[in-house]
């Protein structure tokens, strides 16, 4: 057995049994990412890994917009090309101070998180470890298929609409998007404050419970992070949902709903039941907004997050004598058409006289959506939908028309409009083999139910233990 | 809600972006579609209902003001793309 095949908890035990180093797990899976790295393109810029100082623990591999100190982060863009921060990000430093490490080199994404497929990075596309012809979606794509590929043994992404829990749905692994405020954002680059959180995509749900476990609690350096005790989240891995109240949104079961994905969840369903949970349908009638004030509240903050990106302080400069000139050829060179697109988008719907129509309106939208959950969660203890309305689909099929391409966030976005926690977590695979995954919804903080439930859901399937051959 | 080529392309002024004449087409068209999509919110009922923009009820989080080291100067400017002594160099602003 290969220790790069294991989970985290799995060589734990082996280090604290003298089975096995720290050591030995980063030789095996830097053996492994040379293997198999050059087809999924999970991690991007390989080559400066060489002469990593001391590992301990379990290292953690890094999406590519969470700053650590000294080693570059990129964003995948080509604007902040070089960037080396000089400083750790908050979860960087948890890590640390928990005795494990992590690994030195970053996973692909789209660049600044835009995107639902990992075509958009700077650097190439990542490729889905199960069928290499198809994305591993996006945009924490890099750390979902550096799981599902063994090529890392846990991993952090981050999530502003989807982008932990749907690659990790298309990869067939266990993504987390905690509740906002959870885990600190500190060091994170910025894409939509009000949204992006931190999270563990994992190859099974233990493992995320401890991860979260390391990652979570308050941090001084983010006035949005909650200063509220973190529970031991490994409490919750019980084997049990008796009486579990699960709502099943209708407004998520509709037309465009891929047939396998909608039967699988009708199976995992019946499964949940079978052991002992309250399955009942439930109404969220304002979730047909969602995407479009997801875009609207997503591109204005980015657009003002991404203005910091001129050309002044870090990153790629396009020479010209002339500040003004300086800025604009700058940014029309650093940034890729999804960056350009959304900041020009999120420019527009903030402007003087369509401020009210679009910015204004969308927050109130955003009300009623958080609504919605506030009510439905009085009676349910959570919610079930599927992850993404698809399977992972063709690389290059929606890469030409991006409003397509929204629409596949459209069972994730609500959760981050709400601040809710959502996991997803393998459920079943297509005819044709790809993974689908199961997202479960919970309350503010309610991480311990979704553990509780997934990990229930775990021990009695089988799906977790299933590996691509690549 | 229609947006044409010229608001697009002042749009992209404000946010100092550079388009080629290609490019504008293209985004010109794709952000028309994307308002288009996004002009569903119209039919929303948002009557008395108050604005979202933070979902925590945290406000005017505060600290002891503590004088800290902050990080050297030439950590800082590591980065630069450009620097003269312990600046970040720009092209001339005035003239």
């Amino acid at each position: 057995m290969e220790l790069y095949t294991l989970t985290a908890h799995e060589l734990l035990k082996k280090i604290n049994k003298g089975e096995a180093k720290t050591s030995d797990i980063v030789t095996s899976l830097f053996d492994r990412i040379k293997e198999v790295n050059p087809k999924v393109n999970s991690y991007v810029r390989i080559n400066e890994a060489e002469g990593a100082s001391a590992y301990s623990g379990i290292p953690v591999s890094i999406k590519d917009n969470i700053c650590t100190k000294g080693l570059n982060t990129e964003c995948c863009s080509k604007i902040l090309q070089g960037f080396k921060p000089p400083y750790e990000a908050t979860v960087i430093n948890k890590i640390h101070a928990s005795g494990n490490c992590i690994l030195k080199t970053k996973t692909n994404m789209d660049e600044f998180a835009f995107g639902s497929s990992t075509e958009n990075s700077y650097f190439k596309p990542a490729h889905n470890p199960w069928n290499l012809e198809y994305v591993p979606g996006g945009s924490s794509g890099g750390s979902a298929a550096a799981v599902a590929a063994d090529e890392a043994i846990w991993a952090l992404g981050s999530d502003t609409g989807g982008s932990i829990r749907q690659p990790a749905s298309f990869c067939g692994v266990v993504g987390l998007k905690p509740t906002y405020g959870r885990v600190s954002r500190y060091g994170l680059i910025a894409f939509a404050s009000s949204l992006d959180q931190i999270g563990p995509i994992t190859k099974d749900v233990e493992d995320s419970a401890l991860l979260m476990n390391i990652i979570s609690g308050h941090d001084p350096l983010d006035s949005t992070s909650l200063n509220i005790p973190v529970p031991d989240y490994t409490r919750s891995l019980v084997n049990d949902i008796k009486g579990i109240k699960i709502g099943i949104p209708k407004e998520y079961f509709i037309e465009g709903l891929d047939n396998e994905v909608k039967n699988t969840i009708d199976e995992a369903l019946n499964k949940l039941r079978s052991l002992g949970a309250e399955v009942k349908p439930v109404s969220l009638p304002h979730t047909e907004y969602a995407v479009p004030v997801y875009y609207i509240v997503a591109t204005a903050e980015a657009s003002s997050n991404l203005a910091r990106f001129d050309g002044v302080q870090y990153g790629f400069r396009a020479e010209s004598k002339n500040l003004i000139e300086m800025y604009k050829k700058t940014r029309g060179e650093g940034f890729g058409e999804e960056a350009k697109r959304r900041i020009i988008l999120g420019t527009f719907v903030l402007s003087h006289g369509y401020y009210d129509a679009y910015y204004l309106r969308a927050l109130k939208v955003r009300t009623l959506i958080k609504n919605d959950f506030d009510k439905v969660f009085k009676d349910f203890d959570c919610l079930i939908t599927p992850t993404s309305p698809t399977p992972a689909f063709k690389i290059g099929e929606k890469v030409n028309d991006p409003l397509k391409m929204y629409l596949s966030d459209i069972c994730t976005i609500s959760a981050n409009l709400a601040g809710i926690p959502g996991l997803s977590i393998p459920c079943g695979f297509t005819k044709s083999g790809l993974p689908i995954g199961m997202q479960i919804l919970g309350k503010p903080l309610g991480e311990e139910m979704l553990f509780q439930i997934a990990h229930t859901y775990e021990q009695n399937t089988e799906w977790h233990k299933l590996k691509p051959k690549i | 809600m229609a947006i044409d080529k010229n608001t697009v392309e002042y749009t992209a002024h404000l946010a100092r972006i550079e388009l080629g004449q290609p490019e504008l087409e293209t985004l010109s068209k794709q952000l028309h579609d994307i308002l288009d999509f996004i002009d569903k919110l119209k039919e929303a009922d948002v009557e008395g209902v108050m604005p979202t923009s933070h979902i925590l009820p945290v406000n005017n989080v505060l600290r002891e003001d503590i004088v800290k080291p902050s990080l050297p100067v030439e950590e800082v400017l590591k980065n630069a793309p450009n620097r003269q002594g312990n600046f970040f160099a720009v092209p001339k602003i005035i003239e």
